[in-house]
């Protein structure tokens, strides 16, 4: 099986040659290029470069297309910050008031130079891969965007407080979501991780999600002309695992706040569970903690397909060292291989 | 005291549903009647405590802890200043080192002042250096530092260093994301302390002052 036959199998709940592997790496690339992130962000060849030779080193089921969280903030006007270790953050938010929000214009994506890199990347991957290796893209949530249009802080209160700005800047978010998701599509992406983790409900009580962000997905997932994985980021998703579910939504993502085996049984067989590997703590993992961890997940997520292992971020840090990612690798390889008689059954 | 135990659950309760006229009037009825410190001390700022575990159980969420917190905060102008509690206290600042996500400061600036801690603010994108620079400068005994990003969480080991070399006795007191995945790294960065939930912040500081350290 290709890496792509291996993921449309598990999707489908049915068992491949052995549990696929998603290895979300940004920024690991510069390193293998001998590079800055900055200057490894610049040019898309540079990541397309990366992906693939990441992908070659440690044999996962995917490329990714992500640069940067911000880089969708960045084609609002916002500025970038890079440093040296770790991913570029957004600068001084681009609505410093709520009544920024009566004058803010959305960008178009095709005047966008930063998300245009990412569509050329998408393409440059899809040249190089064909339809042999799931090229992942990623679009923030309308309802998750603001954290850096305005601060996690001013948005909150913005929820609560405002109303109808609020409302104002959910239909400006949702048309440029919507917009960028399938421009990914069109250039190459086989499916979006639509990265919503304030409808969590370790952000957002339950109820008040539902009124929002979950209806607010529910709505742009179905615009959306292509497959898509809802990540909460490290935030819970075992209580809205049925909203999601009902949203048309293949793949939930879960954190590793969370029981991977019980993550699995709630989706009764409706998602393709993502996870739930630990990306921070991952950095001071031993070859034998890697197993362990690589091991356990399987155990409880593995059997019957439906399940793809993954960190639980969406973005594994600059600090995790390659020898974690190879022992990773190696242990799926190992432990992984279908049918799963070392597990029990489930 | 079971009225005040009454009035820690209507509270609560407002807080949760981010009702701030609810809120105010707990808050000013128990100020009236058993004044400002027990208001703050047992009214207050146990009652944020309870918020915070509720979010490290998963059944509250990040918003609610911040809108309790701020609307706490808020309700202090109703508390006669004069009859606010002065804290026995350290010198106290907090910033975001190197990050430009305030929340996690905001939220323990609001818990210690609703509380009734004074403390410095220092702003977000924080450098190592110039921190504890100001920290110095400003004769700071208990130094609080919020991330979110792993880079900089790692960053703490240059502040402690640089603090180390000082002589000072500065209390370190960390928190964000990263501590919370990696329950060891508040130690490996040399933190006197890490608070899970910025409504730990009144417990922590008050067990750093009583001389006491670790993961409280």
């Amino acid at each position: 099986m290709n890496c792509l036959e291996r993921v449309l199998t598990t999707l489908g709940h049915k068992e491949p040659d052995r549990v696929p592997l998603f290895l979300l790496l940004t920024m690991h690339g510069a390193r293998e290029l001998g590079m800055s992130i900055r200057e490894y962000f610049a040019a898309p060849a540079n990541v397309v470069e990366g992906q693939m030779r990441m992908q070659a080193r440690y044999g996962h089921d995917c490329l990714y297309t992500l640069t940067y969280a911000a880089v969708e903030v960045e084609a609002w006007g916002g500025e970038i910050v890079f440093r040296d270790d770790g991913p570029p953050n957004a600068g001084q938010p681009i609505i410093r008031r709520p009544e920024d929000i009566e004058k803010l214009e959305p960008p178009r994506v095709r005047d966008s130079s930063s998300l245009g890199r990412v569509l050329a990347i998408t393409a440059g991957l899809k040249a190089r891969a064909g339809d042999r290796i799931p090229i992942v893209g990623v679009a923030l949530s309308p309802f998750s965007l603001p954290v850096i249009q305005m601060g996690f802080d001013k948005y909150i209160q913005l929820i609560y407080d405002r109303p109808e700005l609020f409302a104002r800047l959910m239909r400006m978010n949702e048309e440029f979501c919507v917009e960028w998701a399938n421009a990914q599509l069109e250039a190459g992406a086989t499916a979006i991780g639509y990265f919503d983790p304030v409808s969590s409900p370790t952000i957002t009580p339950r109820e008040l999600s539902r009124r929002t962000g979950l209806d607010i997905a529910r709505r742009t997932i179905s615009r959306i002309k292509g497959p898509v994985a809802m990540s909460m980021g490290s935030g819970r998703c075992l209580p809205v695992v049925d909203d999601v579910a009902r949203m048309g939504a293949p793949i939930i993502a879960a954190s590793a706040l969370e029981d991977l085996a019980g993550t699995k049984t709630a989706c009764q067989g409706r998602m393709t569970v993502l996870g739930n590997l630990n990306g921070i703590g991952m950095r001071r993992w031993t070859p034998a903690q890697a197993e362990a961890e690589v091991k356990k997940a399987i155990a409880g997520a593995g059997q019957g397909g439906g399940f793809i292992l993954c960190d639980n971020h969406g973005e594994i840090p600059w600090q995790v060292p390659e020898g974690v990612l190879h022992a990773i690798s190696d242990a799926v390889n190992e432990w992984g291989r279908y049918p799963l008689d070392w597990v029990g059954p489930s | 005291m079971r009225e005040l135990e009454q009035s820690a659950r209507e509270l609560g309760e407002a807080l949760l549903s981010i009702n701030r006229l609810a809120a105010r009037e707990v808050i000013t009825t128990a100020t009236a009647k058993w004044g400002a410190v027990c208001t703050m001390e047992e009214l207050i700022a146990p009652t944020l405590e309870r918020i915070g575990a509720g979010w490290e159980r998963g059944e509250v969420a990040l918003s609610q802890v911040y809108m309790a917190s701020l609307i706490c905060e808020e309700m202090l102008p109703a508390i006669s200043p004069t009859e606010r509690p002065a804290r026995r206290q350290p010198k106290m600042a907090i910033a975001v080192l190197e990050d430009h996500h305030q929340l996690g400061k905001r939220m323990v600036a609001q818990v210690l002042r609703a509380g009734g801690f004074e403390l410095l603010d220092y702003g977000h994108g924080v450098r190592a250096d110039s921190l504890v620079d100001r920290a110095l400068g400003d004769d700071v005994g208990i130094l609080l530092i919020s991330t979110l990003m792993l880079p900089s969480a790692l960053r703490v080991k240059e502040v402690r260093s640089r603090l180390s070399d000082s002589k000072t006795g500065i209390r370190l007191v960390v928190g964000g994301a990263p501590f919370l995945f990696d329950a060891d790294l508040w130690q490996e960065v040399g933190a006197d302390a890490m608070g899970r939930c910025a409504t730990d912040a009144i417990r922590v500081v008050t067990a750093l002052m009583d001389g006491e350290g670790g993961r409280l």
